[in-house]
């Protein structure tokens, strides 16, 4: 067996497979399927310093390898969050990484404060790059000021590993990434969901609730990958990848282009236990082409 | 809730029912069927469709224990579901189950108890019925359809308990809608469950409202995960939005904010 570890900006994990926000629920949802141990880390639901109910339904639309969502970061709030799901979900036998959004620096920083003090959450994966609510969440991530106005309110707050969770809806991705390294980020994740829209033919009108919503699947992992490969090459701290993954080989290409872990999210919705299948895979590939470790393989594709 | 499995069940049958309407019995070769309970449904994954991304939640029709099978429903409709009505026996069925929560049981001996449905909403009340008639009730089926030609496995549920039909055009029951039959002037239910269309269901809800009697609904949201997990199959209830497939897909229509 290959050695499968990897050190994001202190964060340790035993392998480098994560499951995406928004995809895992609280990893209790999948724990019929899953042996959590078997994963990275689990970087849970999209928490917000006060509850959200999120947009009306419908709040999805299927497409052509892929899917559109605008839930529109439905969660309790992070206080909820603290009292009922941390004591269920601070002994999973993996990470617990806690992604945090909101709709003003001040808002962000106040939640990642809350979470800081919570023993079993060694990082938080900021979202300023959700495309589904009105203020905040992608307005941050779109421009260099933005996102660097949100790292340096949160880095101030959070003394914990902080990853930084980025918008492909941009012109420079690599632009975004050096502004939240330069604030102090420890790491990057990329890519949430692109802006799409579905229309209903038949019935001739919008089939999301807000019109909009952000596509994901496999139909996104070139465009994910590429992302991946330009950030990888133009800043110094990690980048976890993710858009599209749905199998070791998608995995792979990833490490492949420079990112240092990976994360699986609409996959998990087709196989519930795909991300540990993922792991194996990547376990199998090393054995196979003879690399010791996971490391030896990260950014080799030049 | 019972635990959940990912299976690679075995296709036993694919039957064409009606026009649109195909039954699948499947079995789990290596063991045992899990533990389902009535109103739960499955994911089925949906295999050589270039148009179909996601698993297709379908209604637990039926479990045969003897034969270790369980049935499904379904309704050729889009890509996804003529792909799975296109599978032979023999086939694997990739299946996410069992998901949700199902009809309320009753608990005093006696309780009698209405099943209405209509369309391919009629799926689940099968297996609702006969796990009823399992545990000493005899329900009463009351299911619509559009035309004789339309009316599927009634031998089946006759099989269970008592039935009565409605058509649209008259051609078989009493003509109209399932909520116009004369069976809910005629008789006292004590309990009704329901799975159809929406306007089917506000009608019975309606009714079990005026006439205070316990009421359940079937809904069947677009889903993605099924898992509790992307939180697109949301409903607007009293305790906000929630998710159709882990807190429904069964509901009292008291939870919910319908026009009732």
């Amino acid at each position: 067996m290959a050695d499968l570890r990897v050190n994001i900006a202190g964060l340790q994990l035993s392998n480098p497979v994560m499951t995406a926000s928004g995809t895992f629920g609280y990893g209790l949802e999948f724990q019929d399927f899953v042996n959590l141990a078997d994963i990275g880390a689990v970087i849970v639901k999209g928490t917000t310093l006060n509850p959200r109910q999120g947009n009306p339904y419908p709040r999805m639309a299927e497409t052509a390898q892929g899917m559109l969502n605008c839930v529109g970061l439905q969660n309790r709030g992070v206080d909820y969050f603290c009292e009922h799901i941390y004591p269920r979900v601070k002994d999973l036998g993996t990470n617990v990484i806690v992604n945090v959004s909101g709709n003003s620096p001040e808002d962000y920083a106040e939640c990642a404060r809350r979470i800081d003090a919570l023993e079993c959450i060694p990082a938080i994966e900021l979202n300023i790059s959700c495309p589904n609510v009105k203020h905040g969440g992608m307005a941050f991530g779109t421009t260099t000021e933005g996102a660097a106005s949100v790292v340096r309110a949160v880095r101030k707050a959070y003394k914990k590993t902080l990853i930084v969770k980025l918008s492909p809806n941009v012109t420079s991705i690599t632009d975004i990434a050096l502004a939240v390294q330069d604030e102090g980020a420890d790491a990057v994740s990329l890519i949430n969901t692109l802006m799409g829209m579905a229309i209903d033919a038949e019935r001739r009108c919008r089939v999301l609730s807000i019109g909009t919503g952000g596509l994901s699947g496999p139909c996104v992992k070139p465009v994910a990958l590429r992302m991946v490969w330009q950030v990888a090459h133009a800043v110094q701290i990690p980048v976890i990848g993710l858009g599209g993954i749905s199998s070791a080989t998608d995995a792979i290409e990833f490490l492949l282009a420079g990112a240092s872990s990976i994360e699986i999210g609409t996959a998990n919705f087709i196989d519930p236990a795909v991300s540990v299948k993922v792991a194996r895979g990547i376990d199998e590939y090393l054995e196979r082409h003879g690399f010791r470790s996971v490391t030896d393989i990260i950014g080799i594709c030049e | 809730m019972p635990e959940k499995y990912i299976l690679d069940l075995r296709l036993t049958g694919v039957e064409r029912l009606s026009e649109r309407y195909y039954l699948l019995r499947a079995t789990r070769p290596e063991a045992p069927l899990p533990p389902m309970l009535p109103g739960q449904f499955a994911q089925l994954r949906v295999d050589g469709s270039a148009s179909t991304f996601l698993r297709r939640p379908i209604s637990i029709h039926n479990v045969d224990r003897q034969k270790n099978e369980v049935w499904f429903l379904v309704q050729a409709i889009g890509d996804g579901t003529l792909c799975l009505t296109g599978k032979k026996a023999g086939d694997v069925l990739n299946a996410v189950l069992p998901l949700g929560h199902g009809f309320t049981m009753p608990q005093m001996p006696g309780e009698r108890i209405l099943l209405v449905g209509g369309g391919v909403g009629v799926a689940p009340l099968l297996y609702m019925g006969r796990c009823l008639r399992e545990k000493g009730f005899e329900p009463t089926f009351l299911l619509g359809f559009r035309t004789a030609s339309d009316i599927i496995q009634a031998q089946e549920y006759r099989a269970q308990g008592r039935l009565f039909v409605t058509t649209e055009d008259g051609t078989e029951g009493e003509q109209g809608f399932a909520t116009q039959h004369s069976l809910l002037q005629q008789e006292q239910f004590t309990r009704i469950a329901v799975c159809g269309p929406k306007p089917m269901m506000v009608a019975v809800g309606r009714y079990a409202k005026s006439a205070g009697i316990p009421c359940e609904v079937s809904l069947e949201n677009m889903m993605a995960c099924g898992l509790g997990a992307c939180l697109c199959c949301v409903e607007d209830t009293t305790d906000g939005h929630v998710c159709v497939c882990t807190e429904g897909p069964v509901f009292n229509i008291e939870q919910l904010k319908w026009q009732i």
